[in-house]
């Protein structure tokens, strides 16, 4: 069967765009993984609105809640930058500024993750 | 217009955008969605630093309530209680156009109001929850 495709970018699965449909596979992967975990995040956030520290410590100091909680910031953060790219690719039109935003929502991102994890390890290492 | 060139690359003629168009619930809808993923996005550090808060102890859980408990720390939590439910129910709306469902024009109209209404319905829910002492079932 003929293609359109250069021999180069059929093997390597790109287009002009630089990247093939990995971007957009990841962002509905991520998507369905955040409904459960967004439904469980709002239904966890409910049920200790009102409390008070050590019921919030308690909760996020059990193995399973920690994993969720953990999961949840990772994957949500995942989807936030492929997210945050969209908007960068549609608004901002300089190659430069492009990839300057690119890294630094990468670097927030990761930042933001470490610190999310670094913060659950603590609680549950405190209790 | 002659005697002045442009300089290449500025003022590109651009296609019909947001000051051409008729407002519908699909496109507004759309932009919503964009919207509450960039609040959700501050959302996200806002819950590392909740998580940071928690770990640091009663002190550092009372001064992160201290600023959620103020009325536009309320506001920012409304905000976000409605973001995290449109983004969510816009979400599967789009889960369903990417299997190919809900494309035709009427569904797709009647579907984005839906999510709207939803969305509205349950952060008022959540902060109806709160405050008639019916959260924190966690305790």
């Amino acid at each position: 069967m003929s293609s359109l495709q250069t021999p180069l970018h059929k093997v390597q699965g790109l287009g002009a765009s630089h990247s093939g449909t990995g971007h957009f596979w990841r962002q509905r992967i991520t998507a369905v993984a955040l409904v459960p975990l967004g439904l469980w995040f709002g239904f966890a956030m409910l049920g200790l609105a009102g409390t008070n520290e050590v019921a919030v410590l308690s909760f996020l100091a059990r193995p399973w809640n920690a994993l969720l909680m953990a999961a949840f910031a990772v994957i949500l953060l995942y989807h936030m930058v492929l997210g945050l790219q969209d908007i960068v690719d549609d608004y901002v039109h300089t190659a430069g500024m492009k990839v300057f935003l690119r890294l630094a929502i990468l670097a927030g991102a990761i930042a933001t993750g470490a610190t999310s994890l670094f913060a659950l390890i603590r609680i549950a290492a405190s209790t | 217009m002659a005697d002045q060139p442009q300089k290449p690359g500025r003022e590109r003629p651009l296609s019909p955008h947001l000051t051409i168009y008729r407002w519908q619930v699909t496109m507004l809808a759309s932009i919503t969605h964009r919207v509450t993923g960039m609040a959700l996005a501050v959302g996200a550090l806002v819950l590392a630093w909740w998580l940071v808060s928690v770990s640091n102890g009663p002190e550092g859980y009372d001064s992160f309530m201290a600023v959620a408990i103020t009325p536009i720390g309320l506001l920012i939590l409304f905000g976000f209680a409605w973001s995290l439910s449109f983004h969510l129910l816009n979400g599967i709306r789009h889960l369903a156009w990417d299997l190919g469902y809900g494309f035709n024009k009427t569904t797709a109209t009647q579907t984005g109001s839906l999510v709207y209404i939803l969305s509205l319905a349950a952060a008022l829910a959540i902060f109806a929850f709160v405050w008639t002492g019916h959260a924190g079932y966690l305790q």
